[in-house]
């Protein structure tokens, strides 16, 4: 008795000190975060410094701002993930604000939707040169109409924009979907017997509401689509306008054997990631960001 | 559409869900100014009568007119009905003021004129203080009083409100009860209000709508339906907590003499046409116990007894087994046999 008294007098004194031994649950967790992450990236980080042919710890930098084709990747890069992820969380507002409500059919819709994130970029790759290829459906159907020629949307940026598109939607719809849900319906109901219409409603409430998990959503799609590598090499063109980041970086690194370059490029696009979702945070910080629902 | 009208007038309105009906064509005619409450336990349709109401609900069958004028194929948006929701439904990411000022800035109202009826709002509701707080920082009756604002501000032809003190405490309940009868008495805006609490229907409303399984059974002023319950349901709605099963005797006049099952009989007034099975409906308060046995008295056994402060709630059973609430000034306890007396006029006989 007095021993299981003393026991629970030990954990009351650590929760004081606001120790949770539950939380050592994290103990592995943490080993494999800081083997697995923080260890590669300051090994890449020290590398990107020792540049292969020796000279200023910079060089590598200043190789790759000197070396059109590498500087060139960045834009390249952004100008696929940009639009990838702002096309897709766009989209995702209105479908996951009809699917808010129950209707016939709604879960065989969203289980449509959330498909492509089984599929991987190598079928979905696959799909759309069988689709959009030279002699895919699309451009037959659209040489039938009277085309003199077909469309070219594989093996060049269209082809991975829609791979982006495709493999990421699934993740923006899935976040949106639940960020929407969280917003308690009476605060539209209340807005509609004040007189806001339609529009007003969702301009004054619900888009409010829900931009800060927008921008959330908005990183982490930017994140998934700017890493982009496979479907870079399978539906675009690696060599020309689809040599993203993850590309040089490989090519660098594995085919020229210069780790120190490749691992110089890897920072520059982490660099190029935490500067923009820098800034989509910022913005964030500008709106509010409390309770969406319940009491208020 | 703003400003008073004479007369809403609902005419069978009815609204299923799938095979399920939550309101069985609700005939209900408001006058411009009343105070009328929708009563009912939950499931008796009365939030789903007050949402057809407002528009938040389409109908599935009847119609909903005001002055004459057909509105129930209106949006909630185009009614312009203020509404009270139970759980407040503020906007989380405004102030107070600019919640208050919402419906006004809808209507694109210019800003001199919204600011001086903001600032007359939070002047009636008393949030002076609080103006610029957001709901988050408001506690619970604060959060209520914002609500009401919200939807007075813009005077509108009918307030609509949804249990709105169920979600506050006691003592906070009767203030914001007290609170609601005031600005109803100084605006005189007209009110349909939901509870399943009948001593908030009695004490708020000038006249009530008991609703059952999405029927209604009785519509009157306050005192008609607390005296004068037209079934067993409404009686135990408006505190007949007892129901002592019995068979009938004799009918004479508007009289019914009855006898329960362990045979004692009882004289009471009949209230519908009587089988040979019946109910007689006794308030707690309306049994006193008394010392001799003779005409409508009853034994008892006390079973339970709870200190009230000026009463005692007891517990007792009858020799048949049938429980009986009683609540006297006499000090009883548990064991205690008791002979309770009660006045013809108080037991209620229905079928």
């Amino acid at each position: 008795m007095t021993a299981v008294l003393e026991r629970a007098s030990l954990k009351h004194r650590l929760a004081e000190k606001g120790v949770d031994r539950v939380l050592w649950l994290l103990l592995p967790g943490a080993v494999f975060v800081i083997l697995l992450f923080v260890y590669p990236f300051l090994y890449g980080l020290q590398l990107s410094f020792q540049p292969k042919g020796g000279g200023s710890p910079f060089q590598n930098y200043i190789t790759f701002f000197q070396d059109d084709y590498l500087a060139e990747t960045v834009w390249i890069t952004l100008w696929l993930g940009l639009p990838a992820a702002l096309f897709n969380v766009l989209a995702s507002i209105p479908i996951a604000f009809r699917m808010r409500g129950r209707f016939r059919g709604k879960r065989a819709l969203t289980t449509l939707l959330v498909i492509p994130i089984t599929l991987g970029t190598v079928l979905t790759a696959e799909g759309l040169l069988a689709f959009f290829g030279p002699t895919g459906w699309f451009n037959r159907i659209l040489m039938a109409l009277g085309a003199d020629e077909p469309a070219k949307l594989t093996h060049n940026y269209w082809g991975v924009l829609f791979s982006l598109i495709i493999t990421g939607f699934p993740f923006a719809f899935l976040l949106t979907l639940s960020y929407l849900s969280g917003i308690d319906p009476t605060l539209e109901q209340a807005a509609a017997t004040l007189g806001a219409s339609k529009r007003q409603r969702f301009r004054t409430i619900t888009m409010p509401l829900l931009a800060p998990g927008l921008a959330v959503t908005f990183c982490l799609s930017f994140v998934l689509a700017f890493s982009v590598f496979p479907s870079a090499v399978m539906v675009g063109n690696p060599a020309g306008e689809t040599h993203v980041m993850s590309i040089a970086a490989y090519e660098t690194a594995l085919r020229d054997n210069d780790f120190a370059m490749g691992s110089a490029i890897a920072m520059l696009m982490a660099l190029v990631m935490l500067i923009v979702i820098g800034v989509v945070l910022i913005w964030r910080t500008t709106l509010y960001r409390g309770a969406t629902g319940g009491k208020g | 559409m703003s400003g008073r009208f004479a007369e809403l007038h609902l005419d069978q309105v009815q609204r299923a869900f799938g095979d399920t009906v939550a309101l069985k064509g609700m005939d209900l005619t408001i006058k411009g100014g009343e105070f009328v409450a929708l009563l009912g336990p939950s499931g008796c349709g009365k939030s789903t009568a007050l949402n057809c109401l407002a528009g938040l609900l389409p109908l599935t069958g009847g119609r909903i007119t005001l002055d004459g004028k057909r509105i129930d194929d209106l949006p909630p948006e185009k009614r312009g009905f203020g509404m009270v929701f139970q759980n407040y439904a503020l906007f989380p990411h405004m102030s107070v003021r600019r919640n208050i000022g919402f419906g006004l800035s809808m209507r694109r109202t210019g800003k001199a004129e919204l600011n001086r009826r903001v600032d007359e709002a939070v002047r009636l509701v008393q949030l002076e203080e609080h103006q610029h707080k957001f709901p988050a920082q408001l506690s619970g009756g604060q959060q209520q009083r914002v609500a009401i604002a919200r939807a007075i501000v813009l005077e509108p032809p009918l307030v609509l409100m949804d249990e709105p003190l169920s979600n506050l405490d006691a003592a906070l309940r009767l203030e914001m009860r007290t609170e609601i009868r005031r600005l109803h008495q100084s605006l005189g805006l007209t009110t349909v209000y939901v509870t399943h609490d009948q001593e908030e229907a009695l004490a708020l409303a000038d006249r009530l709508v008991v609703l059952r399984l999405g029927e209604v059974q009785q519509v009157g002023s306050p005192e008609e339906v607390y005296a004068h319950p037209v079934n067993r349901y409404v009686a135990g709605f408006m505190g007949y907590r007892n129901m002592i099963p019995v068979t009938v005797g004799s009918q004479e006049g508007e009289h019914a003499t009855v006898h329960t099952e362990a045979g004692v009989k009882l004289v009471g007034v009949k209230r519908e046409e009587l089988g040979s099975e019946a109910v007689a409906a006794v308030r707690p308060e309306d049994f006193a116990v008394v010392t001799e046995i003779g005409a409508n008295t009853i034994e008892a056994v006390v079973e339970i007894v709870e200190y009230h402060g000026r009463e005692q709630a007891v517990e007792a059973r009858l020799r048949d087994g049938t429980q009986l609430h009683v609540r006297t000034n006499s000090r009883l306890a548990p064991g205690d046999t008791i002979t309770l007396k009660v006045p013809a006029e108080r037991v209620l006989v229905f079928a």
